[in-house]
Order: C-alpha cells, then sequence, then structure tokens
C-alpha cells in the first residue's frame, strides 16, 4: 500500500522536474539548429569527388604554376606535370632524357645544340609543338616584364643576360633560332656541361603563347588549358587540392600511369601524417612533412624511405665585421664544430655530416675536403688571432630563422663554441621573412643557411659565392675564385673542369672559409611499397608523376 | 535613421582601416618578394617590383590600390601570382562562412541550454557538473581539442575524416573543434544573466502571481538573461565567420582563416589589405546588427 502512491509521487516528481527546467522545451529550442546547420552544411560542401587515383601530400601551397614563376619544389614538381621541356627527367636516375625533343646534336666546341622535336609533339589542344613555341617559351622566360625568379638558367646561352637585364632589347639576338618547324638551334656562351640538365628544369618548358597572351597573369586559370607535359590541369583550388587528369595526346601518354592525381597542399607534419595513416593520402613526399622529433620511431617504418640528395646546411660567417674579418677567427670557429654530434644527435634522419659544400654523389665532380674537427688547432689560431682563450672577443650573434630544427642546432653550436673556444654567442631567431632580409642586408655575424641544388652538377653549390651573386650574402669576394670557376666552366674536358672547380671549392671550405658546412640533407618519402610503383630515389629528388604506378 | 548613420560612417572607418593596414604591414621588415634563392641578377627583382608597382612612392601606390577598391577589385596576390585576392576570397570566404555558421550553431546550441539548466539547478549537482564542464570547454584551447577529437573519432575509432573538406561528415570535427570553447562562454554568460534576472523585482512578481517555475524561467528570465549572449554572439560570429587559423590548419580547410595569418607572415601586401578589410566589415556589420537584436529583445533600450 506505501509504495503504490510512492512510486507515483517519485514519477510526478520527475516529470515535474523535468518541465520545469525546460529541458523538453529547450530541447526542442536547440533541436531548431539542426535544420539550419544541415542546410548550411550541403550546400557548403559540394558532392563528393571521386577519390583521385593517386593522392599525394605536397607540401606549401604553389605560389604559381606557371613554369617560368615557380621557384619551389612543391610547385615545380606539379608544373612538370603540366609542362614538358626539350628534356625530361629520367624517374629511375633522376638525369635528362629526351623529352618533347626526340634528339639533338652537340657541337665539338660544346656550344652550339641542334634540338629536334618530336613529330608526335602535340599540344592537349591537338596543335603541334613547334621550334617556335621553343622560341617564345624562352625568349618568354628572358623577358624584363616576366621577372622569372629563374631566368638566371639561360644566362647561358648566347645575349641571355643581356637581354634579361635590358641591355639588349630585341629578341632575335638571343642564340635561339627555329631553323624549321621541328630543328631548334641553341648558343651558348661558354660549353655547359649541365645544359641538357636544365632543359629538363620548367623554367625551360614550352609553354603556350596564345592563352599567356590572351589571359595574362593568370593564364594557369583559363578554361582549357592547353598543355605540353603528360598532365592536364583540371581542378585548382586554392589551399584545397590541386586535380591533374592525364592529357590523352602527350607523346608518351601511353605509358601515363594513372587517369586522375590530387595534390594536396599539406604544411602541417602531423596532419600529413593523420591523412596517410588514415588512407586519405597515398604518398608524402615533401621533407617538411615528417615531424623530425619522431624520426626515430617513423624511420623504423617500412613505409619509411630515405635517400640522398642535393642539399647542404651550412653556416654563412659576416667577413665584413670584425673580428670575422681574420681568416683565423674563422677557421677557428670552424674546427671547434663537430659536425658528427649534430647528425647523431639532432637531424637523426641518417644524415651525413658534410666535409665540404658540394653533396656526396654530385655529376662530374669530386668534392675536396674541408676543415675537419680539431679544437686544439682551433684555440692555438684563436690565440693567435689575438683572443686567448675567447679574452676579450666581442659580444656576437648567431642567426637563423625561428624554427625547432635550426634553434636545436644553434643551441648546439653555442655550446661547442663556448666549451671549445670559450666564446659566448647570442642566438638571434627572426621569422622568416625577415630573416631573409636581415640576411640580404649583411645585418649579422653568423648565419644558419641551407642551399639546395637545382641540376645535378656542382655548378649549381659553387657559383653562389662568386663576388657579384645575389645569394652570396658573406661578403667575401675572391677574384681568385672568380676566375677559378670561370675558366673551369670553359673546359671542354670535364677533368679539366673538374679540377679547377676543386680548386675553388678548396678556396671556399679549407682556404678561405665565408662558409662551414654542416650536413647534407636527406631527401624522406612515404609511401607503401607494395601499393606504389615507379618511385626511384635520385639526387636530385626528381619523381615525374607520370610514371607512378598505383597497383589496383 | 540612427541605423542609416551607422552605415554611412562605416566607409570612413573602412578607410581609415585600409589606410592603417597599408602602411604597417609596408612597415614589417622584408619584402613579398624576399626569398632563399636570389634571382640572377638585381635587375629581375627590379622587374618584379615595377611590375606590382611596389617602386612607385606610397600615396600613389595607396591611390592606385583606392582605385581599384572603389570597382570592388582587391589587385593581385603577390605571393599566389596566379590569383587574384578577389579569387582567393571568393574561394576561401564561403568555406569560412559555413564553417563559423556551423561552429556558432553548435556554440549557441550547446552552450544556451547547458547555462540554462546549470543556473535552474544552481547549487545542485546538476550544476557542479555542467559548470565544470563548460569551463573544461573554455580552459582546453582549440589547438589541443583539435589533434584530440582527430586522435580519437579519426584515427581511434575511425568514424569522422581526420582531415579536408569535402562532404558534411569531414565538418563535424572542426564544427565541435571551433565552437567548444564559445559553447563554454556562452553557457557561462547564460548562467549568470539567469541567476541575474532571478532576483529582479519583476520575477518576484511573477512568482507571487503564482507562474509555474518552468514559465518564469522560460518566459521572463530567459529573455532579459540572453542579452549578454546575444552582446557576445556579434562580435563572436565575425570572429567564427572569418575563419580560424588554428583549426582551418589542424583540419586542412581551405577558408580564408589561414591566409589571414600567412598574408602577413608572407607579406602579401593586397591579401592584408583584403583580408583586412573584409574582417572589418563583417565586424562592423554584426556589430549594427546586435544592436538592433538589443532593441527588439529589450523594450528598454531605444535608439534615436
Amino acid at each position: 500500500m506505501q509504495s503504490a502512491p510512492n512510486a507515483l509521487y517519485r514519477i510526478k516528481r520527475a516529470f515535474r522536474f523535468l518541465s520545469q527546467v525546460g529541458e523538453f522545451k529547450l530541447l526542442r529550442l536547440s533541436s531548431l539548429w539542426i535544420p539550419v546547420c544541415a542546410s548550411l552544411v550541403f550546400p557548403g560542401c559540394a558532392a563528393k569527388e571521386r577519390r583521385a587515383d593517386l593522392v599525394i601530400l605536397n607540401g606549401a601551397e604553389p605560389e604559381s604554376l606557371d613554369p617560368a614563376i615557380v621557384t619551389g619544389q612543391p610547385e615545380m614538381r606539379i608544373a612538370l606535370a603540366l609542362f614538358e621541356g626539350l628534356a625530361r627527367f629520367d624517374p629511375r636516375t633522376g638525369q635528362a632524357a629526351p623529352g618533347l625533343a626526340q634528339n639533338w646534336e652537340k657541337s665539338a666546341d660544346g656550344r652550339t645544340y641542334t634540338f629536334h622535336l618530336r613529330t608526335n609533339a602535340l599540344w592537349s589542344t591537338k596543335d603541334p609543338i613547334t621550334a617556335e613555341d621553343v622560341v617564345y617559351s624562352w625568349g618568354r622566360l628572358l623577358k624584363p616584364s616576366t621577372a622569372a625568379g629563374y631566368a638566371g638558367q639561360l644566362y647561358y646561352i648566347k645575349n641571355g643576360e643581356a637581354f634579361n637585364n635590358g641591355k639588349i632589347k630585341d629578341a632575335s639576338q638571343l642564340g635561339l633560332r627555329a631553323l624549321d618547324a621541328r630543328t631548334l638551334l641553341v648558343e651558348l656562351n661558354s660549353p655547359t656541361p649541365f645544359f641538357i640538365e636544365l632543359c629538363a628544369s620548367p623554367a625551360l618548358a614550352v609553354v603556350p603563347r596564345q592563352a599567356i597572351e590572351q589571359h595574362g597573369d593568370r593564364w594557369l586559370r583559363s578554361p582549357a588549358l592547353p598543355v605540353s607535359g603528360a598532365y592536364q590541369l583540371e581542378a585548382w583550388r586554392i589551399h584545397d587540392k590541386i586535380r591533374l587528369r592525364k592529357n590523352p595526346l602527350y607523346w608518351d601518354g601511353a605509358q601515363t600511369q594513372n587517369e586522375v592525381v590530387d595534390f594536396l597542399p599539406v604544411e602541417s607534419a602531423n596532419l600529413a601524417m593523420n591523412l596517410y595513416r588514415t588512407h586519405q593520402a597515398d604518398i608524402i613526399w615533401d621533407k617538411g612533412l615528417i615531424p623530425t622529433e619522431l624520426m626515430d620511431v617513423l624511420s623504423a617504418d617500412p613505409d619509411c624511405h630515405v635517400f640522398d640528395y642535393l642539399g647542404t646546411y651550412f653556416f654563412r660567417f659576416n667577413v665584413r665585421r670584425k673580428p670575422l674579418d681574420d681568416v683565423r677567427v674563422r677557421k677557428a670557429f670552424a674546427l671547434s664544430v663537430d659536425k658528427n654530434r649534430i647528425v647523431e644527435k639532432i637531424t637523426k634522419g641518417g644524415e651525413q655530416a658534410a666535409h665540404h659544400f658540394t653533396p656526396n654523389g654530385v655529376a662530374n665532380y669530386k668534392p675536396p675536403q674541408a676543415l675537419g674537427f680539431d679544437p686544439n688547432e682551433a684555440r692555438r689560431l684563436l690565440a693567435e688571432a689575438g683572443y686567448p682563450g675567447g679574452k676579450g672577443f666581442p659580444s656576437f650573434q648567431y642567426l637563423l630563422n625561428a624554427k625547432k630544427l635550426n634553434e636545436q642546432i644553434a643551441i648546439e653550436l653555442q655550446e661547442m663554441w663556448r666549451k671549445e673556444l670559450g666564446i659566448t654567442i647570442e642566438l638571434r631567431q627572426m621569422e622568416w621573412k625577415v630573416y631573409l632580409a636581415t640576411q640580404n642586408e649583411m645585418d649579422y655575424d653568423l648565419s644558419a643557411s641551407s642551399w639546395i641544388g637545382d641540376y645535378n652538377d656542382p655548378n649549381t653549390f659553387l657559383e653562389i659565392f662568386l663576388g657579384h651573386n645575389g645569394n652570396n650574402r658573406t661578403g667575401w669576394n675572391s677574384e681568385r675564385y672568380d676566375q677559378l670557376l670561370r675558366d673551369g666552366n670553359m673546359q671542354v674536358d670535364p677533368r679539366q673542369r673538374e679540377k679547377l672547380l676543386q680548386e675553388a671549392e678548396t678556396l671556399l671550405v679549407r682556404n678561405e672559409i665565408p662558409i662551414v658546412p654542416l650536413w647534407f640533407y636527406k631527401g624522406i618519402t612515404f609511401f607503401n611499397d607494395s601499393q606504389i610503383e615507379g618511385i626511384y630515389f635520385n639526387l636530385v629528388d626528381e619523381h615525374p608523376v607520370n610514371a607512378i604506378r598505383k597497383k589496383k | 535613421m540612427y541605423f542609416l548613420k551607422r552605415l554611412i560612417l562605416m566607409v570612413p572607418l573602412l578607410l581609415l582601416i585600409s589606410i592603417l593596414a597599408f602602411v604597417l604591414v609596408r612597415v614589417a621588415p622584408g619584402g613579398p618578394f624576399d626569398r632563399e634563392r636570389k634571382p640572377a641578377s638585381p635587375e629581375i627583382e627590379r622587374n618584379l617590383k615595377a611590375k606590382y608597382h611596389l617602386d612607385e612612392p606610397g600615396w600613389k601606390q595607396y591611390l592606385r590600390y583606392l582605385s581599384g577598391l572603389v570597382q570592388g577589385d582587391f589587385g593581385p596576390s603577390l605571393k599566389y601570382r596566379n590569383h587574384s585576392v578577389n579569387d582567393i576570397i571568393r574561394q576561401g570566404l564561403p568555406v569560412s562562412l559555413t564553417l563559423g555558421m556551423l561552429a556558432f550553431c553548435f556554440a549557441q546550441g550547446v552552450g544556451i541550454p547547458l547555462g540554462f539548466y546549470t543556473a535552474a539547478r544552481r547549487g545542485q549537482w546538476g550544476d557542479f557538473v555542467g559548470s565544470f564542464v563548460a569551463i573544461l570547454f573554455i580552459c582546453i584551447p582549440g589547438f589541443v581539442v583539435g589533434p584530440l577529437l582527430i586522435m580519437a573519432f579519426a584515427i581511434h575509432w575511425r568514424l569522422f575524416p581526420a582531415a579536408l573538406w569535402e562532404t558534411p561528415w569531414h565538418a563535424i570535427l572542426p564544427t565541435v573543434a571551433l565552437g567548444l570553447y564559445f559553447a563554454g562562454k556562452i553557457a557561462r554568460l547564460m548562467r549568470e544573466g539567469m541567476l541575474g534576472t532571478m532576483h529582479e523585482g519583476f520575477i518576484t512578481t511573477a512568482r507571487a502571481k503564482g507562474l509555474s517555475e518552468s514559465a518564469i524561467l522560460l518566459k521572463h528570465v530567459f529573455r532579459l538573461a540572453i542579452l549578454p549572449v546575444v552582446s557576445y554572439s556579434g562580435p563572436l560570429l565575425a570572429d567564427l565567420l572569418t575563419g580560424s587559423f588554428v583549426v582551418e590548419n589542424i583540419f586542412q580547410i581551405p577558408g580564408i582563416g589561414v591566409f589571414l595569418v600567412n598574408s602577413s607572415l608572407n607579406r602579401d601586401y593586397t591579401m592584408v589589405v583584403g583580408l583586412v578589410l573584409v574582417y572589418a566589415a563583417l565586424l562592423l556589420i554584426m556589430n549594427l546588427l546586435v544592436d538592433a537584436g538589443y532593441s527588439l529583445l529589450d523594450p528598454r533600450v531605444q535608439y534615436e
């Protein structure tokens, strides 16, 4: 008897509580949001696109896909899938192989090339690709109004530099001539052993004249864009994706492995790993997308592929500043750096300590030895320069771009110099653009730096320390170095050239030391061997997209 | 009349903002075309600057910019050189608007009931738990919530995609990551508003009339207690609609929030000014809407 009203009372109370709080009504109120939300989501997210046959995490959003404008590796890779030059990279070796040109002849003095274009080289609009198209494309790269960052890659052709600098106005004076629709004659200033390699680079790719003249700077976003490469640009949504579709008219189209390829512009390492692990992407091929702090774990993963490539991490001296103008001081700094410690403790990706500036394995060249690790000699030289035990050494700074790896290396260097030389340096971290401006204005003492080769030849490394080169930024200007490099590049005999370049590099890393190389970069690529074929490791880190195959 | 005046006032305000943004971004060291790899000759850099008129005196550049602006043209992006700023805003803004609107609805939908509940159950377990949850929402920043959500729901349980912006499924985790903080904030505001209002005289009158507790809370307290939430919602909405750098980055969402931050790091002058103007215009309009909303909700508020 007692329990029945009690239960009823409880139910009543519970109901009253609910209505009291008004939760029912409120639930209804908040459920009003659901249709509102839903109506917003669906137009916002367009109907789902089919997943591409191959999805690549490509690093930063391309600044441009115009072959004359691109400067970064992520955008160059896409530009090369769209536009091809006279040569193209072999997927296995990374060396230049015939592209739009079927073959070519080199004159005995190495200064004249005659290229023969393929008869089946067509634009995606079915028009033939002619020697005139090449003349236009190269002339456009050099034209001052294009303001192409890589115009320097054509300074090797006759009058290239003068035309680019506006000293010659007439493009017909360039060492470029279309002999007929399929034959191109190129005259160079000097025998340039890496000229064919340059012909495979994006800057020298063949671009569609009509689209460019019609649409100006936005030509890449024009509808039905004519392309000369293996892929057409189907969609380019900034910060979202770039979708390429096979160009059936590409001369080697039968070998193109995937119909649709997506490039996702991802810049965060964690995000890249998340997408890869959840199978939303097939390949990660930007080194910046691998979290270095997880290298210990990741390098054990069978999907992780590490390989050598042409890149050097080093630091610059500002040789105009006292006491760094004294070569003994610079040598002391160089001799007290234990490079092995840096690659073992910090970079951890299997990088090699750099005992010269030009990386190992570069074509046509064996680099000379730089100064090693010799703290006793370092202290002796520092004392000789007037700073025994680091006494009286002025306070000075090490400039770096604020990134974790740079900071870790800077701290390690700081400790080495404090321990070996008794010199304390301050670290000066800067945001990227400020760092560049500061280095460029020579407002630094020491500066963390790196350099990635543009093509497989020592020249792409050594030329940056020519006195007039804008990338020098050390204040070091050696007439002898400039002369050696100039003479070397005039040689037809590769052995003679190698000797002269070696002599030049010896000045750089042994005798005069405006820079100290620390370690050579490794490339890291993530993909599953059992699913992806056609990625081969080569020094230039070139992996033509049309050669990559995903097994179904 | 009052609102018309405010609308007209927006024009000089936006002009002033454009001048400030235009000058400040140019004062920062480094320029849009500085990069590690210098072109082969200084001539190339000069050509580049000339192409984008960066070699002209500042006032002339501004006038040039202004004349474009009047025609609705924000100019070319200096970083993404095949796109104009208009292209980028046209692509990114709808995405940011969608995500922002979703997060806004989520924040309101979770925050208001939570605040209401905790106030109704003040001093009891429901209040303690609810308030604790609200504070938790506020304390954990988006860059922690996002990865945690991904770890749990995308990697471990595989319920949702880890990132990207394709289907409605893709929108759920970012909405929660973006909205959670604001849900907590709104819950707190709502609770305080409710508690403050409950002691008002007219509530005592309502009680004396014998109205049920739920009628009092819903009809009388709620209407007044929501005002702090409304005034908070205006700037909040403007903030959410222009995208979030953190959440867009974590989930790889193609909105404009990422550009708002990166463009200034890249010294992409035209983009910075363009995005600042869009943001400012949204903020001003939202504030105006909030003020309009006030006069509807609170009969004591009137505008001359």
